[in-house]
């Protein structure tokens, strides 16, 4: 053990150290640099990060990845509901083998080839929605923010009706009445899906905005833009969407699991998409309509229901993992 | 606080109003009339069901009641004005705030909307129960255990438990529950229809299931705040005016730190009443959310409509109980109001 007073010398000298290093020439750490440090020190953020870059490699490769053909019936395990590699079962003609890594379903369909395929949809139902609700809630939120008066007002009563609706019923009702209708079924249902998500979602983007706004718009830094004669549309565009943009990327992040899962509990209703049957299909299956074929027969063959329910509950937790992370990172106020 | 009440409690009409009319507006536009099934009805009996439930009337308004009414030598305003709103939009309307939600039509007008409700909701209303029950008893004590030991173990695996909570679906949990409850026990959880009646073991799975993501929310919430008011100033003078440590936990810290665990009530009714829409069709419960699925698949309109509408007003409703009940939780809310 050091004596205190051999310490107390110690510190000193760091602290010297310390001072003199600051005196040098230090690169200048910004905002994001400073929140990538920050971000990259939460292990689980950065693990789930490196899995959604996977996830975006499967879904690309698909093809490469996938041993089957996730559309096409193989006649001969048809009806069979093969096991998935690593299970024995009393029927040798149930028994897994690694040639259909997940079994095969109903029809003798790979149901891994289908998995695999699958991450496709649920990365564009999560990622394109996403950019269209930013698109339009970020505008509408700066705009009400700074200019206040009759467009806030009419943005807060638009938001409270649409927070008195849940957005799951809402999503039901817009798809059983367009879903039927040609636009309805424009790309499988993916364009009727993500008008009604960004429907649904833009508000609360509006409202994070606005409120950021209104809070940025008293600081001292526009007023002194104000001052030296910045235009309107300066001070919005340079002064206050790269302050508020800390906030927007952390609700980003929170809407794609939401856009997912919703995604997977209509298609489970029988409302959602409409899988794509030819056979060179760019977006053949999807994870809630694996869950629905495999609700029915998870007696039978339980991969069926298991792969696709841990998938969805993989992705939504690497979102929530990112999206924490993000937080921490770049909005520190709200920490939950 | 009286006027804010009023007001709170008067801005659920126009939220109904818009829900009903967006609905209704949505519903009529979709494919196929209330009567189409595989095989076609006879033109005279749709006709006749049409006159019979008034979807023979005009969309919107009905000009020509008016007109009648007005050669009829109808003069009373009031009468007038009805017969202008006798129109399909309007009756619907007229009986919503009366309670009727109309006729179902996949019963072919037997069964009324709000009777399948008054029938079916219990069952869905005890899976709720059974929630939010869960969802407090298991979260606030574990919020508390965790936020008393920061940093350690214990405080690690409820945070880890309750991020899962939070952002896995009740929709993934209550599936891989279902798959895990009859691959290991042998025990279907599908359960027979008489053991939904009453409150029994039957809505222990989908209850737990449904209050899973709520628990987990309450856990972080109570963790959050505890750990704020611990530092604060007052829970130093209960210490060190030598108070026990129970009491200071129980009475001075615990009752702050309930006000925001008490607002999440309200987003999470909305939760548990769209996640009780799921679990009641994956568990088989023969409750409000399943009727709903099941009205969905039939394209019964007017049943999806007078669902959606009720489980708006229903959380409508639920937002303006815990607005109310910040109030008398915390005074200085009151206050402020």
């Amino acid at each position: 053990m050091s004596s205190p007073a051999v310490s107390a010398t110690r510190n000193v000298a760091e602290d010297v150290r310390g001072l003199a290093a600051l005196s040098e020439t230090r690169p200048a750490r910004s905002l994001w640099s400073d929140a990538w440090r920050q971000f990259r020190r939460n292990k689980m953020a950065v693990a789930a990060v490196i899995y959604l870059i996977f996830l975006a490699f499967v879904a690309i490769f698909a093809p490469v990845i996938a041993p089957h053909n996730p559309v096409e019936s193989n006649v001969q395990e048809a009806g069979r509901y093969r096991q998935a590699a690593w299970i024995d079962d009393p029927n040798p003609k149930r028994t897994g083998t690694w040639e259909y890594p997940l079994g095969t379903d109903s029809i003798g369909r790979d149901v891994f080839s289908r998995l695999v395929y699958g991450t496709r949809i649920s990365l564009v139902v999560g990622f394109i929605p996403m950019i269209v609700i930013l698109t339009i809630g970020v505008p509408i939120g700066l705009a009400a923010g700074y200019i206040g008066g009759r467009v806030d007002n009419l943005l807060m009563r638009i938001t409270d009706v649409v927070y008195a609706f849940p957005a799951l019923l809402f999503f039901i009702v817009m798809q059983v009445s367009f879903g039927d209708t040609r636009f309805g079924r424009l790309f499988n249902g993916l364009i009727l899906l993500f008008v009604t998500l960004s429907i649904v979602n833009w508000t609360g983007v509006a409202r994070l905005v606005r409120g950021t706004t209104l809070s940025l718009k008293e600081k001292e830094f526009i007023e002194a833009a104000r001052a030296s004669g910045a235009s309107a549309w300066r001070i919005i565009l340079r002064h206050i969407l790269p302050n508020a943009l800390g906030p927007i990327i952390v609700a980003a992040a929170f809407i794609v699991p939401g856009a997912i899962i919703s995604e997977a509990v209509l298609t489970y209703l029988g409302i959602g998409l409409r899988p794509d049957v030819s056979l060179d299909a760019p977006f053949p299956s999807s994870w809630g309509q694996m869950i629905y074929d495999g609700k029915q027969n998870y007696n039978v063959q339980p991969w069926m229901l298991i792969a696709p329910s841990l998938a969805i509950g993989l992705i939504t937790l690497a979102f929530t993992f990112v999206g924490d992370g993000l937080r921490d990172a770049l909005d520190p106020r709200e920490q939950i | 606080m009286t006027s804010y009440l009023i007001r709170r409690v008067l801005w659920i009409i126009p939220v109904i109003v818009t829900v009903a009319a967006v609905t209704f507006f949505l519903m009529y536009r979709a494919p196929g009339g209330p009567w189409s099934q595989e095989k076609p009805l006879p033109a005279s009996t749709v006709r006749r069901l049409n006159a019979k439930f008034g979807l023979d009337k005009p969309l919107w308004v009905n000009p020509t009641a008016a007109e009648r009414a007005w050669d009829d030598g109808v003069r009373n305003p009031l009468r007038l004005g009805r017969a202008f709103l006798d129109s399909q939009f309007f009756n619907y309307m007229f009986g919503v705030f009366r309670g009727h939600l109309g006729p179902s039509y996949a019963s072919k007008g037997a069964k009324n909307v709000e009777d399948v409700i008054r029938e079916k909701f219990p069952v869905s209303a005890r899976i709720g129960l059974v929630a939010i029950t869960f969802a407090v008893i298991v979260g606030v004590p574990l919020g508390i255990i965790s936020a008393l030991r920061q940093n350690t173990w214990v405080d690690y695996l409820s945070l880890f438990t309750s991020t899962i909570g939070i952002s896995v679906p009740t929709f993934v949990t209550g599936l891989l529950l279902l798959i895990f409850l009859s691959r290991n026990f042998g025990v279907s959880p599908v359960r027979k229809p008489h053991e939904w009646d009453g409150l029994g073991p039957a809505y222990l799975a989908p209850g737990i299931i449904l209050g899973l993501g709520t628990m987990a929310f309450v856990t972080r919430l109570t963790r959050t705040s505890m750990l704020e008011i611990k530092r604060q100033d007052y829970i130093r003078t209960a210490r060190a005016k030598g108070l026990a440590e129970r009491p200071i936990v129980l009475r001075h810290m615990l009752r702050n730190a309930m006000i925001p665990v008490l607002t999440i009530l309200g987003p999470a009714a909305a939760d548990l009443v769209t996640g009780s829409i799921i679990i009641e069709s994956i568990y088989g419960a023969p409750g409000l959310g399943r009727e709903f699925v099941d009205s969905i698949s039939k394209r019964d309109y007017s049943m999806i409509m007078g669902t959606a509408i009720f489980y708006a007003v229903l959380i409508a409703f639920a937002n303006v109980l815990v607005d109310i009940s910040y109030g008398v939780i915390d005074p200085r809310i009151r206050v402020r109001r």
